[in-house]
C-alpha cells in the first residue's frame, strides 16, 4: 500500500486558447494519504472540478504530474482507470433504465460478468436503500435516490480512490445523511476520498484533512482543527442581559483574556480568542458572577470553518 | 474488496473487451426501447403521418414525371426520411449522455474507450432497421410492392442502412458540438429542409431551374433515387448525371459523409480531454 493514494505535484491546466492568460490550476499541488477522506474546498471557479477531472483521467493536464494508488494518470490511464470511482457535479445515470439495470449495466462495463454484475447490484441496492425502488425507472428518482444510485455506481469495484464532486448539491439532510453514511461505510472498508463540496460542515464532518485552494493553487492544506487554530483558535462569548453591561463584561473579559475583545453592539455580545481554554471560561464565569453582571449566553466557541475559509479566500468574514 | 477483471493488456484481451463492452452498451439502447416501447413509434410518427397525408390527401395533387402511382413514388423516399431523421436520434442519444455525464463515467472506467462509438452506431443501426421493417410493412399494408426482386430490394434496404451508417458520425459530431439536448432539437430546422429539398417528395426535374440541380445532387437524393430504382418503383429515371448513376452516387455519398465526419467526430471526441 501507498501511504499517498493520491499525489500531485505542480498541475497545470489552462482551457482553451493558447494566449488566454487564466489557468484553471496554476501549479497545484495535492497529497491525500491512503484510506481518509480528503476534502477540497474552495470559491467557484477556483478550479476543483478541474483539479478531480485530472486526477479521474477525464483532462490532460499542461503540466505536473498525478499518480493515483501508485499509478500515472496520464502515462497509463488504463491502469488508473481500474483503481478510481467517480462522481461528478451531475447524476451519470440512464434515466431510461431502472436503478438495477443501471447498475447492472456498470458492473458489466467494469467487466464483472453477468452474474457477478448481479449479485453486485443487488448488494449495492441493498446497501442504498434502493432495493424497493430497484425495478422502477431512474427518471422516477427523486434527486436523493438519483445521487445514491449513482454513489453506488461508482463503487462497484470498491475502488482505491473515490472522487466526489459535490455529492451532496442539492439534497435535503436526510438524503445528505444517507450519503455521508456511504461514504464512512466505504472508507471504513479501506477507500480513500477526495470530496469538493460548498458545504463546509460536511467537509467538516467528513474529512480528517483539508486542502483550501483558490485561483488553481493551494492555499492551505490542514486538518480541520489545524485550519481554525489559524484564525484564532478558541473564544469565550458572553452575551449580557442587559445593554448597560456591555462595558463591565468587556472589561472582564479584556482582563481574563489579555487581549481586546470585540464588541457587537446590537447582539449585545463579546468575544474574545483565549489560549486555556476551560480555565478561562471558569474564571470569565466566577468574574461575571461577583460583579453581578446578568449573562443571558456564556459560551466557549470553534471558530467554523466558514471563517477560515473567508479569510483564507481573501473575503472578510460577515463579522 | 471485489477484484477488477482488468482488461489483459494483449491484442487478443482487448479486441475482446472492443467487442463485449460494444454489445453491453447495445444492450443498453435496446433495454431501453424494451422499457419504452412507445418511443419508437413516435421516431416513426413523422414518416407515418406523411405517407398518410401524402399519399392519401395530397396524393392525388401529386404528379411523377413519367407517370406511376404517387404512393409507390413516396415510399423510398419515406425510407430514406426516417433514415436522414436518424441522425437526430444519434445526436439527441450523444447530447443526453455527455450533458448528464453518462459519458464521464465511461470515460474514467477502464471499459474499452473505443466502445462508446461502436455501441452507439451499431445500437442506431439496429433501431433504423427496425424502423425500416416496421415502415415497410405499413407499406405493404397501403399497397406498396418491390417490383425489383429480392437481390435488388436487399440491396436497397442495404444502401438506406448505408447512408443511416453514415449519419451516424454526423450525429456524434452535432452531439457533441450541441451544448444541450434542447439544442439538438433545433436541428430539425436545418434536417428538415434538408430532406424537403431532395427528391423524397418531388421530382427535382419538377421543381424551379435554380433548385432542381440542388436537389438532385443532395446525397439524399441519390438514396431515394437509387432505392426507387432498385425496387422498381417510379420516378426513378432523372435527366441529370447523378440521377442517372444513382445507385453509384448513394454508395458514394455515405462514403465521403463517413470519411469527412468520423474522423470530425473522433477528433471531437478527444477533445474532450483538452
Ligand atoms: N470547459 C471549460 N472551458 C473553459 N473554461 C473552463 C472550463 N471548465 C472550467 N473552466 C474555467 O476554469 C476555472 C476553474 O473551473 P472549475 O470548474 O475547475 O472550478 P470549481 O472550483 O469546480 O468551481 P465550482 O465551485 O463553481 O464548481 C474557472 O475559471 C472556469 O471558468
Ligand atoms: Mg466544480
Amino acid at each position: 500500500m501507498h501511504e499517498h493514494a493520491v499525489l500531485a505535484e505542480g498541475l497545470r491546466k489552462r482551457y482553451g486558447k493558447k494566449n488566454d492568460a487564466t489557468h484553471a490550476l496554476d501549479g497545484f499541488d495535492l497529497a491525500v494519504r491512503a484510506g481518509t477522506v480528503h476534502g477540497l474546498l474552495g470559491p467557484n471557479g477556483a478550479g476543483k472540478t478541474t483539479a478531480v477531472r485530472i486526477l479521474a483521467t477525464l483532462l490532460k493536464p499542461d503540466g505536473g504530474q498525478a499518480r493515483v494508488a501508485g499509478v500515472d494518470v496520464t502515462r497509463d490511464p488504463r491502469a488508473a482507470r481500474a483503481r478510481i470511482g467517480l462522481v461528478g457535479q451531475y447524476a451519470a445515470v440512464d434515466e431510461g433504465l431502472t436503478g438495477r439495470q443501471n447498475l447492472e449495466l456498470f458492473g458489466r462495463l467494469f467487466h464483472l460478468g453477468a452474474r457477478r454484475a448481479r449479485t453486485r447490484a443487488a448488494e449495492l441496492l441493498d446497501r442504498f436503500g434502493l432495493t424497493e425502488a430497484a425495478d422502477k425507472g431512474a427518471g422516477q428518482y427523486s434527486g436523493g435516490m438519483r445521487r445514491r444510485l449513482d454513489l453506488a455506481a461508482s463503487m462497484i469495484l470498491a475502488p482505491a480512490v473515490l472522487y466526489l464532486d459535490e455529492p451532496t448539491t442539492g439534497l435535503d439532510p436526510r438524503a445528505r445523511g444517507e450519503v455521508w453514511d456511504a461514504v464512512r461505510t466505504l472508507v471504513a472498508g479501506g477507500t480513500t476520498v477526495l470530496l469538493t463540496t460548498q458545504y463546509l460542515d460536511e467537509a467538516d464532518r467528513l474529512a480528517s484533512r483539508i486542502t483550501v485552494m483558490d485561483r488553481g493553487r493551494a492555499i492551505a492544506d490542514d486538518s480541520p482543527d489545524g485550519l481554525k487554530d489559524r484564525v484564532g483558535g478558541d473564544r469565550v462569548e458572553v452575551v449580557v442581559a442587559e445593554h448597560a453591561d456591555l462595558p463591565a463584561a468587556r472589561a472582564v473579559l479584556a482582563r481574563v483574556a489579555g487581549t481586546d475583545p470585540r464588541t457587537d453592539e446590537s447582539e449585545r455580545r463579546v468575544h474574545a480568542p483565549v489560549t486555556d481554554r476551560v480555565a478561562a471560561l471558569t474564571e470569565v464565569a466566577r468574574t461575571l458572577q461577583r460583579e453581578g453582571i446578568a449573562v443571558e449566553d456564556l459560551a466557549l466557541r470553534r471558530p467554523a470553518l466558514d471563517d477560515v475559509f473567508l479569510r483564507l479566500t481573501g473575503q472578510e468574514a460577515a463579522a | 474488496m471485489s477484484t477488477v477483471t482488468t482488461p489483459a493488456d494483449t491484442l487478443g484481451g482487448r479486441a475482446y473487451w472492443a467487442v463485449a463492452d460494444c454489445w453491453t452498451l447495445v444492450r443498453r439502447t435496446l433495454l431501453n426501447y424494451r422499457r419504452q416501447p412507445i418511443a419508437i413509434v413516435w421516431q416513426l410518427g413523422f414518416p407515418i403521418v406523411s405517407v398518410l397525408l401524402y399519399g392519401f390527401v395530397f396524393g392525388s395533387a401529386m404528379r411523377v414525371p413519367g407517370g406511376g402511382d404517387y404512393r409507390e413514388f413516396l415510399m423510398p423516399g419515406m425510407f430514406t426520411m426516417t433514415m436522414a431523421f436518424g441522425l437526430m436520434n444519434t445526436a439527441t442519444a450523444v447530447v443526453s449522455d455527455s450533458g448528464k455525464g453518462v459519458v464521464d463515467r465511461f470515460r474514467s472506467m477502464p471499459m474499452a474507450p473505443s466502445a462508446v462509438a461502436t455501441g452507439r452506431g451499431l445500437s442506431d443501426l439496429l433501431v433504423a432497421a427496425a424502423e425500416l421493417a416496421i415502415l415497410a410493412a405499413t407499406a405493404l399494408a397501403i399497397g406498396w410492392t418491390s417490383d425489383g426482386g429480392t437481390g435488388p430490394t436487399l440491396l436497397g434496404f442495404g444502401l438506406l442502412l448505408l447512408l443511416r451508417f453514415s449519419l451516424i458520425w454526423v450525429g456524434v459530431w452535432c452531439g457533441l458540438m450541441v451544448p444541450n439536448t434542447e439544442a439538438a432539437g433545433a436541428l430539425y430546422a436545418v434536417i428538415f429542409p434538408v430532406t424537403m429539398i431532395s427528391s423524397v417528395y418531388v421530382a427535382p426535374s419538377l421543381m424551379p431551374s435554380w433548385l432542381g440541380p440542388v436537389a438532385a445532387w443532395n446525397p439524399i437524393s441519390s438514396t431515394v433515387t437509387a432505392t426507387r430504382e432498385l425496387f422498381g418503383n417510379p420516378g426513378a429515371d432523372g435527366g441529370t448525371w447523378v440521377e442517372q448513376h444513382a445507385v453509384l452516387m448513394a454508395f458514394a455519398w455515405p462514403l465521403v459523409l463517413t470519411a469527412v465526419f468520423l474522423p470530425l467526430a473522433v477528433r471531437r471526441y478527444q477533445a474532450l480531454s483538452r
